[in-house]
């Protein structure tokens, strides 16, 4: 098989769980952080993972990057799953991720130079000779803008702005030419002056270097100008996948709908009305309920069924999947594949 | 009359630090009706949280400068002794929803005692009186009464904050300052506390100040709007002139980097950083960033009021 037409990434059934400690007086369960997620993401494509807290999506990206041993199905990266790679292919394969989290001040080692910290990742992956070293420092630096370089590499992560920060943070999550990199809230923490800034750098990385990139987010709004499907997290599962404006005109999935209608943008009508929201919050991981985790929550729950069974994979739009009983009259997605 | 709620005239607040004197509310003036939502909105270090301060008087030790007058209900509040504050204004007539409050909760008293608390310590209520007015306060904010005997660990995110906001409103005051009420609430929480925050505010006719850099959740519940830079307020005007044309060019790149999820719009952002509160460029504090300089923008403008009810901190718009 020829390396540009291999899926760079699939990810198929996969199950994260975390083994609770055990208690006197109780048994000891899992938290089924990811409890069934598949999914293909090629080369050079931007996907958005959204979801609210505890929905899986952090744990999602980090069982993706290594980080966490997947409990059930698997990672297959360029054809090799991540379940049979032996420590030291392990490493190898973390230098083909880069990862770039929510705190740029926690992500950054406070009493290292720059220039140590981005040489960092470079020793590590036997890159010692300084001259390299140095050039790809450059390399990395001149491309998240932050020149002149001599001006930055001798500095210490504090005496950086925020948004400066985040940019070495992305330069360290680059500078092992990685093929995919998984963004958690890679702005959230930033003010939205700079957010728009720092997501546009993503963005124009991403498309100079072809990579894929996972950007995990809460704020939808953002997801329609920096990715190219969205995927909708919610108790450990993908509810809805699609293309940004298919989803955009045709929220099918009724946790999807309730999300965006929550979104509000800066209209000054918005404070005449309120926002019909379903009530509640989301269910434990530890004992998800039975059939649909959003049938408690949902106003169209159907009785009999949603709260009996799981609902498969329905495709009521080309490349559009939700996981939902109100479509079960649309095909099923047969590979339930995104 | 306008400002017949609130007025602030300029107030000041600089705090004394190792590396200089933070300027961090510098000459600020507006005012506020009864029954109405002051949004401020600002970024990081442009003063919003001191602001609250300032007005609420909750001064660190290291203050430098405290001026200005608070006129609430016509009466200067900075006049008031320090005791005299603290019995008839705060938490009596304005009270506060700080930021990340519902961590602040004490962890091993009752939520129905803590929301209590500040009748009996206010207004010397026996407990079981306070207790039927938190019973009553928690039923406007959407909570059950079973909760009153619930310790915080035992709520959700949404439910420490809608106790936190009953604590708030507990003592009836004229005004509730909230900061950053919804920041770090997932989605649909957040769009049910603005609901609750609506809710409240028909039935109570609550006046509200509302401070937070999350420009589009500031929609929510606004009907005049302030922007924040630097330690002054820059534009100050209604809701829809506030969000669909705004004057000041800060406030306009602001607006213009809020991502929107039902239009299209092209993106802008505002190259560069704030300036230092500790030493604020002299003449204009945006000009530095701003894509409108010209000549004047070195003497510091002052805030004109135009005809239109807004005031704009720019010379742009003598």
């Amino acid at each position: 098989m020829q390396a540009e037409d291999q899926m760079l990434l699939s990810v198929e059934d996969l199950r994260t769980w975390f083994e609770l400690r055990r208690w006197v007086f109780a048994r000891a369960g899992y938290v089924k952080a990811v409890d069934g997620v598949t999914f293909d993401l090629p080369r050079g494509e931007a996907l958005a993972l959204v979801g609210e807290s505890g929905s899986g999506k952090t744990t999602l990206a980090r069982t993706i990057l290594g980080l966490y041993k997947p409990t059930g199905g698997d990672v297959i990266f360029e054809g090799m799953p991540l379940s049979q790679l032996k420590k030291r292919q392990m490493r190898a394969y973390r230098a083909d991720l880069g990862y770039v989290q929510q705190d740029p001040y926690g992500a950054l080692p406070p009493f290292l130079s720059l220039r140590s910290i981005l040489a960092e990742p470079l020793r590590i992956h036997k890159v010692r000779s300084k001259e390299e070293q140095d050039q790809r420092i450059n390399e990395v630096l001149e491309e998240v803008k932050l020149t002149p370089v001599s001006d930055f590499i001798n500095k210490f992560p504090h005496m950086l702005s925020g948004g400066q920060q985040q940019r070495v943070v992305i330069a360290r999550a680059m500078i092992l030419r990685p093929k995919l990199i998984a963004a958690d809230e890679p702005v959230s923490m930033l003010d939205a002056s700079v957010r728009i800034e720092i997501l546009k750098l993503l963005r124009r990385i991403q498309e100079a270097h072809n990579l894929a990139v996972i950007y995990i987010t809460h704020d939808l709004s953002t997801v329609r100008y920096f990715s190219e499907r969205i995927f909708i997290m919610y108790a450990a599962r993908t509810v809805e996948k699609a293309p940004v404006d298919s989803l955009l005109e045709n929220h099918f999935h009724p946790y999807t709908q309730a999300l965006l209608t929550a979104i509000p943008d800066p209209d000054p009508k918005n404070a005449e009305t309120f926002r019909d929201i379903p009530a509640g919050e989301p269910p434990s991981l530890v004992n998800p309920p039975l059939g649909c985790r959003f049938h408690p929550r949902c106003p169209h729950a159907i009785q009999g069924l949603c709260e009996v069974e799981q609902p498969p994979t329905f495709l009521p739009r080309p490349q559009h999947f939700v996981e939902c009983w109100l479509y079960r009259d649309e095909k099923k997605a047969e590979d339930a594949q995104g | 009359m306008a400002g017949n709620l609130l007025r602030v005239n300029d107030l000041y607040l600089h705090f004394r630090t190792m590396k200089g004197v933070v300027q961090a509310v510098d000459g600020v003036s507006f005012d506020m009706d009864r029954n109405e939502a002051l949004a401020v909105i600002g970024e990081s270090g442009c003063g919003k949280t001191s602001l609250v301060r300032a007005i609420l008087r909750l001064l660190p030790r290291n203050v430098d400068t405290y001026k200005g007058n608070v006129f609430l209900n016509g009466v200067d509040t900075m006049k008031y002794s320090e005791e005299r504050f603290r019995s008839e204004m705060r938490w009596v007539s304005m009270s506060l929803v700080a930021q990340a409050a519902m961590n602040a909760l004490n962890p091993v008293l009752r939520v129905g005692d803590q929301v209590a608390e500040p009748l009996i310590v206010h207004q010397g209520l026996r407990k079981h009186e306070a207790l039927a007015q938190a019973s009553e306060v928690f039923r406007l904010v959407g909570v059950s009464d079973d909760f009153l005997n619930r310790y915080a660990f035992e709520l959700s995110g949404g439910m420490r904050q809608r106790a936190i906001l009953a604590m708030a409103l507990i003592t009836k005051p004229d005004l509730v300052v909230l900061d950053e009420p919804t920041s770090a609430l997932d989605m649909l929480t957040q769009a049910n506390i603005m609901n609750v925050l609506k809710s409240i505010k028909r039935e109570l006719e609550q006046s509200f100040i509302f401070i937070t850099h999350d420009v589009a959740t500031t929609s929510e519940l606004c009907d005049r709007g302030a922007v924040m830079y630097a330690g002054q307020i820059v534009e100050l005007a209604n809701s829809h002139q506030f969000y669909l044309d705004p004057y000041h060019p800060y406030a306009y790149k602001l607006m213009a980097s809020v991502p929107t999820l039902r239009e299209t719009k092209e993106l802008e952002f505002i190259p560069g950083q704030p300036p230092s509160l500790i030493d604020p460029p002299t003449g204009c504090r945006f000009a530095a960033r701003c894509h409108r300089r010209f000549e004047p923008c070195d003497q510091e403008p002052p805030l004109f009021e135009l005809a239109d009810g807004r005031s704009v901190k720019c010379w742009l718009y003598k």
